[in-house]
């Protein structure tokens, strides 16, 4: 038994905190947060090239390093720590681990080497203006046969949607509802009958699209109608990936409201001092902390890729939606009048915490798919 | 990181399954798990139960092999842990004794002391309370008012120890006493051992809201031990008094994870039989409950990794502690909301013993939990102060 992170995962870790502390201080985060974009392609470039983070978790034989969710979920909590305003978790977690759990083994070779040599910008739609993260509100329908389908309908809320390159969609088989007949395709993000239009994010830290399918033409990934069980794991693995990097987000709320606590001085003292706050921090502390070992645990879980993986995927993402929301408006009102700002970080965190709890399903969402997986 | 067995580990695990399957027969095994450190169902019965664990040496695991423990590792305790929740073998007798003294004892103790008395906690002959709280001494524990005065060659004690759980079934206490009165608060403390079978001791149940009486009011009214009977030194107690708080926050939950996880299967199986799994937000509890004594465990293995590269455990012992008290108050509350009107209601007739069920009895233990061993409200003070660094409260 150990539940420690190995020293060349330290080492890990502190490599990507500088390059992050570098090339995403708040006034970076803010520019980009601006633009509809949402990204800068040359910290992008440095990322994959100088890091080799988009490989990271990518089979050596298909261009990437081979490592696994743990090294994955490191680098997650170091960007969620500086709100890093990339494509990343669209590209190298949801579009990826789709493309590895669906794809046959040659598709993979023709899709992964982009995505982990940088090259490749790429995004998982599949949720729709429903809303709903389950297999049910897939309604799309794909029609066609052999390497050739098409894609009429409407993907919503897909990360980074307007600036992918390939755009992994997941469909239905005509006629079919529930876990059957899912499937998924490859998309051109330029192809001819998509309409992407980028949509006014409340988190304007992650960039997300509407993407209108008229007739659109789609390559199938692995064998069409058989996508449920890939689907399912990709968003389990998917939630455990933003499990990691929302614990990055709240232990940072938590050193901001802290070192704010300590020289933040009403009635003669540090408001630090006041049991009243105090007490609010030490329940940060708790909370964040739960959610690093609910979060490392579930990283372990997916590298394994045991039987573990779906409850301790939704186990994570229940608790780690709500300590990061917690934790997230706590540090507002320790900072009173300032942390309501704009100038102030604090609402950055608060919205981030609040758009990734809704991700992939709330907390709500969770516990209930968790009582169903453990047999309630 | 990895939490699957070494094949060292693996082998220890089938030596313990198999002791257990030989073992918990017959009477012992229709006692199950359940209840907490102060539960006092079959006691008689589950002595004999610590007796025969402790002659094959389940006792002391991780004492060196000297004192006759098997010097085990952390990983093999959670293992022993997780193999005897998984048996549902009997909630043992000796937590003071064994959870509390013997690494007390072992980090403070001169080798007399252990050699005195680390077997017999082994055998199960002598079990143990804890003197710590008195009437004036709550949360501020330094107040303690209890004295001990030498004369010759043994203490004299004289004071009242209160919520001394199990008290009526111990033998020894270890109580923290003032030596020196003129020293300032957390000076002029000694952590003296007291047996508890003499005239000068004597003990008052305190009833409870349960309807029980597992804690205790103890009267030291010239009670005597041997001047020998101090672990660590004389006026120096208040360290040695902080270590044994130290492992009862820390390390000694771990066996008690395993119980809370029962628990809450056990709380699951009722929802089900009583139809509560239907309705969404006691659903929505259930999970929480088990999203939390999962956490639990895996904050409980990160610790003890730390601890094991560290070798110390420090404040953050108060998360655990105020983790675990929090989250099984919650699972009272939620156990009363699957219980629904059944709640309205307890076992036996009217006028007869206030019994509670099971559920019931969570619900009411649950609230000394997040009093006792340091209340919630100190555990947020040590977190706050010593591990995070806020500046303390500007003392009177």
């Amino acid at each position: 038994m150990n539940f420690a992170f190995s020293e060349e995962q330290e080492q890990l870790r502190e490599a990507v905190r500088r390059f992050m502390e570098a090339k995403s201080p708040s006034s970076e985060v803010r520019r980009l947060m601006e633009t509809t974009e949402g990204y800068d392609e040359a910290v992008w470039k440095q990322m994959a090239q100088e890091l080799g983070l988009q490989s990271l978790h990518i089979p050596e034989a298909h261009g990437g390093q081979g490592f696994t969710f743990i090294e994955l979920g490191i680098v997650l909590e170091e960007m969620g720590r500086v709100l890093l305003c990339a494509p990343y978790f669209s590209t190298v977690v949801l579009a990826a681990d789709a493309i590895m759990n669906a794809a046959t083994d040659a598709q993979q070779g023709e899709l992964l080497p982009g995505i982990a040599s940088g090259e490749t910008i790429a995004a998982l739609a599949f949720t729709e203006p429903n809303g709903r993260w389950d297999a049910s509100g897939i309604t799309m329908e794909a029609s066609g046969s052999g390497d050739s389908y098409q894609l009429s309908g409407t993907k919503m809320f897909v990360i980074d949607g307007h600036t992918a390159n390939t755009i992994i969609t997941v469909a239905r088989l005509a006629g079919t509802s529930g876990e059957d007949g899912i499937s998924f395709f490859a998309v051109d993000g330029d192809a001819s009958g998509l309409t992407r239009t980028p949509l006014a994010t409340m988190d304007q830290t992650r960039k997300q699209a509407r993407l209108d399918f008229s007739d659109v033409a789609a390559r199938p990934l692995g064998e069409p109608g058989a996508g449920w069980a890939a689907l399912s794991k990709t968003l389990d693995q998917a939630a455990v990936g933003l499990s990691n990097e929302m614990v990055g987000g709240a232990q940072k709320v938590l050193e901001m409201a802290v070192d704010y606590a300590k020289v933040r001085v009403q009635f003669g003292r540090p408001i630090g001092s006041f049991q009243a706050i105090k007490h609010k921090c030490a329940d940060m502390l708790l909370e964040v902390e739960s959610a690093k070992s609910a979060a490392y645990y579930a990283a372990w879980a997916a590298a394994e890729d045991n039987e573990e993986l779906p409850v301790v995927a939704s186990l994570a993402k229940a608790y780690c939606s709500d300590a990061y929301f917690h934790a997230a408006a706590e540090n507002i009102q320790i900072h009173g009048g300032i942390g309501f700002t704009w100038e102030h970080d604090a609402h950055l965190y608060f919205k981030r915490a609040k758009s990734s709890e809704i991700l992939l399903g709330d907390a709500t969402y969770h516990r209930e798919l968790l009582a169903q997986r453990i047999g309630i | 990181m990895d939490f699957l067995d070494t094949p060292a580990e693996a082998t220890f695990r089938d030596e313990v399954r198999t002791w257990l399957a030989d073992h918990l027969v017959g009477e012992f095994a229709e006692l199950g798990g359940g209840g907490g450190p102060s539960d006092e169902t079959a006691w008689d019965l589950r002595v004999e139960w610590e007796k025969l664990l402790g002659r094959d040496r389940w006792v002391g695991l991780d004492w060196p092999e000297e004192y006759g423990g098997r010097n085990a590792s952390f990983a093999e305790q959670i293992i022993f842990s997780e193999e005897y929740a998984k048996a549902d073998a009997p909630t043992r007798v000796s937590f003071f004794g064994e959870g509390l003294f013997a690494p007390t004892l072992l980090a403070y103790g001169t080798e007399e002391q252990k050699r005195r008395f680390l077997p017999k906690i082994q055998a199960a002959e002598e079990l143990w309370c804890q003197g710590y709280s008195e009437p004036n001494a709550g949360s501020d524990l330094s107040n303690v008012q209890t004295r001990a005065v030498l004369d010759g060659d043994q203490w004299v004690v004289n004071g009242q120890k209160v919520w001394t759980t199990l008290a009526h079934r111990a033998h020894w206490c270890f109580a923290v006493v003032r030596t020196d009165p003129d020293a300032p608060a957390h000076k002029g403390l000694s952590y003296v051992l007291v047996p508890m079978h003499q005239t000068g001791v004597s003990i008052r149940p305190l009833k409870q809201m349960t309807g029980t009486a597992e804690f205790n009011e103890v009267f030291f009214d010239d009670a005597r031990t041997d001047k020998a009977n101090v672990v660590g030194e004389v006026n120096d107690g208040w360290k040695v008094a902080m270590a044994t708080l130290g492992f009862e926050r820390g390390t000694a939950f771990l066996a008690q994870q395993i119980a809370f996880q029962r628990e809450v299967s056990d709380l699951i199986d009722v929802a089900h039989k009583n139809g509560a799994t239907a309705e969404a937000a006691i659903r929505q509890e259930l999970a929480d409950a088990y999203v939390g004594v999962q956490i639990m465990k895996y904050n409980g293995l990160r610790m003890l990794t730390k601890l094991v590269k560290t070798g110390v455990l420090g404040p953050e012992s108060s998360i655990g502690k105020l983790y675990w008290s929090s989250w099984h108050r919650r699972l009272g509350e939620i156990a009363m909301h699957v219980l629904g009107t059944d709640g309205l209601l307890v076992e036996g007739e009217p006028g007869g013993e206030y019994a509670l069920n099971e559920l019931e009895r969570t619900f009411m233990v649950s609230r000394s939990e997040t009093i006792y061993a340091g209340a919630s409200e100190i555990q947020r003070n040590i977190i706050g102060e010593r591990v995070l660094g806020l500046p303390r409260e500007p003392r009177a």
